[in-house]
């Protein structure tokens, strides 16, 4: 021991310059890593805010002869009409979250603070359900959707398909699967006994679920609303598939056919893009720490 | 520090035992009180959201294998006349030109994450994983790309590869030198430009997750490995990647599932056509938006089916193994 000791003692000297060295490294690589990978975003950035006559003319790598301007912003604002597609996007976003969480943590709550014979089957269901790439089941759904008769008041064309119930319908079923899976592994670090006492008590389980254990709950359910709104403001699938309308779908998979229609050139393009990704944006740098947490809930069950 | 390690462990374990002994008990008291309304209630909670999720998950996915044995156009209903045995899939094998490319791009897909994208996202993670100043602004930084919609990534990525008005072309003078390289016309490399952009998202992440699995490490396992004499280096090969298994198996999976998946920025760069066919691609094509071969998009829509069980299974039962 003494004579390990005595033998890495010299050695370990010279180890806080070494240390001092390592870290300047550390921070270059990690600056460069970042430069790197904020570039592509800077760039469309920069794009957007030059007029289309300056790119003409001086070529898209030179600086920018006639200033500065969120003219692109503005054109793209108006001329593409976004304000109305965010909306739609909201029709879909607000109560696909809401309905997801609930419908999730009655799920979670029933098979996690319970100890029925096919709780780990039922998980095991939804949570497999989630992983399936969409394209698998768009084929038949895309049938069902078709001819799924609804009545009038909820749909405009007497169907499933091309209306916003459709899209808020398989949003919610989809991410049922993995709200349900982060939220019962949330749940079970809960005491059973809690339950158990009000049941003593004689609380009926709807009021247990809503007065007890989901304000327990709250941090993974702000995790997850904040996850479930970007799944669902970004997804594009769904909604090109499963609607026909242009003028219905959300912004995301309205990007496509804008950019074919008012997005002429690419900085008007760079402008409309980044327009359409500021509410996610905005929403992770308010949520960040629930945005991670979510995530992080899933990966690594607490 | 093996040994430390499953001393540690067996006491806790048995502690567990013990305490999972008295719960069945109190378990089985508690069901009586329930009351029969409780139980509806609860099974109104499992049933309904369970119906629809037979319904439009399991269902369909059902649906698709046996339609995938039939010529069925999606007009009208199925009748025997339309079970045409194997054929979609000896065509699908045999003679559709799109299938094997599409099957290749997938793995191609796959195996650029799997070898490039997570492996950079683990190092970010491992570097972030110090105590250094600003690793949240790092972190941030590096996160940003995957609260970007998918659709949003490939545009930004278009700016970059366009051929006259792209960055990279002009950057290295080839338009001005009339070399210009057509980035995602080119059916040669647009797969590749592709999965850069997939991967510019995937990198932050596989960081955040891993980053978060380091976290999670016992410190003292590091401690000991570096009391032993062990390197930085050595100690994460040996002592904290080998506890991480479970969040490896995690990335594994998440990587393999969303190779399955890509699908939003081909269809934006060209709808997954001339050199981005994929899987996903070949099956709206087919049976959705161009054509209306219902029975052989299905067959498609088996083969993709079957290669993601792999990894679903696989993180079942890796879910099952750790319980929480």
């Amino acid at each position: 021991m003494a004579v390990a000791a005595a033998l890495t003692r010299p050695r370990r000297r010279p180890q806080p310059r070494r240390r001092q060295l390592s870290r300047a490294s550390l921070h270059g690589v990690l600056i460069a890593m970042s430069l790197v990978w904020l570039f592509p975003l800077a760039w469309a950035v920069y794009e957007a805010l030059r007029s289309i006559s300056d790119t003409t003319l001086n070529g898209y790598l030179s600086l920018p002869s006639q200033g500065l301007s969120i003219g692109n912003f503005t054109t793209a604002w108006t001329q593409a009409n976004l304000p109305y597609f965010y909306l739609n996007t909201l029709y879909i976003a607000v109560p696909g979250v809401i309905v997801t969480l609930l419908v999730a943590s009655m799920l979670a709550f029933s098979i996690s603070q319970f100890n029925w014979k096919f709780n780990v089957l039922v998980l095991m269901i939804f949570t497999a359900g989630n992983l399936l790439p969409a394209q698998v089941i768009i084929i038949p759904l895309y049938w069902i959707y078709l001819n799924t008769p609804l009545p009038d008041f909820v749909s405009d064309n007497g169907l499933l398909y091309d209306q916003y119930i459709g899209v808020i319908l398989i949003h919610i079923v989809f991410q049922t699967g993995f709200a349900t899976f982060v939220l019962s592994n949330y749940m079970k670090t809960i005491t059973k006994e809690i339950t158990e006492s009000a049941l003593v008590d004689g609380a009926n389980v709807l009021r247990i679920w809503w007065s007890i254990i989901l304000p327990l709950c709250r941090p993974a359910l702000a995790a997850m609303a904040t996850l479930l709104f970007t799944f669902i403001y970004n997804d594009f699938f769904w909604a090109l598939i499963l609607m026909k309308t242009g003028d219905k779908r959300p912004i995301v998979s309205a990007l496509n056919n804008l950019q074919g229609e008012f997005f002429t050139n690419y900085n008007l393009l760079a402008a409309g893009a980044l327009l359409a990704a500021v509410p996610s944006v905005l929403v992770f740098i308010a949520f960040q720490k629930h945005f991670v947490r979510g995530l992080t809930l899933g990966a690594t069950k607490g | 520090m093996a040994e430390t390690t499953t001393t540690g462990a067996a006491p806790a374990a048995a502690g567990q035992k013990a305490g999972a002994g008295v719960l069945v008990s109190r378990r089985r008291r508690r069901f009586s009180l329930l009351t029969r309304h409780d139980k509806l209630i609860l099974g109104l909670m499992v049933g309904i959201p369970l119906a629809f999720d037979l319904a439009l998950i399991w269902g369909p996915t059902l649906a698709s294998v046996v339609l995938s044995f039939t010529n069925w156009d999606g007009i009208g209903s199925v009748t025997a006349q339309n079970f045409i045995g194997v054929k979609n899939y000896e065509n699908l094998f045999g003679s559709y030109l799109f299938f094997r490319p599409a099957l290749y791009h997938n793995i191609i897909w796959l195996a650029f994450l799997t070898l490039v994208a997570t492996p950079l996202g683990i190092f970010l993670a491992v570097l972030l994983d110090r105590e250094i100043r600003g690793t949240r602004i790092y972190q941030s930084i590096f996160f940003i790309p995957v609260v970007l919609p998918l659709v949003v990534v490939g545009f930004i990525w278009e700016l970059q590869y366009a051929p006259t008005d792209g960055f990279i072309n002009n950057a290295l003078g080839l338009v001005k030198s009339h070399h210009i390289i057509d980035w995602l016309g080119n059916p040669n490399i647009n797969l590749l430009a592709a999965v850069v952009a997939a991967s510019w998202r995937h990198v932050g992440y596989v960081m955040v997750l891993y980053l978060a699995g380091l976290k999670s490490v016992d410190p003292s396992l590091r401690e000991a490995a570096k009391v032993d004499g062990a390197t930085e280096r050595q100690t994460f090969f040996w002592v904290v990647f080998p506890v991480m298994a479970p969040i490896n198996v995690i990335i594994v999976v998440i990587t393999t599932i969303e190779s399955l998946r890509a699908f939003d920025i081909a269809y934006i760069i060209n709808r997954g056509k001339n050199g981005l066919e994929l899987l996903s691609t070949l099956i709206t094509n087919n049976s959705i938006s161009e054509a209306s071969l219902v029975g052989f998009g299905s067959a498609i829509a088996v083969v993709l089916l079957t290669i993601s069980l792999v990894p679903i299974v696989t993180f079942l039962v890796s879910v099952n193994r750790n319980p929480t």
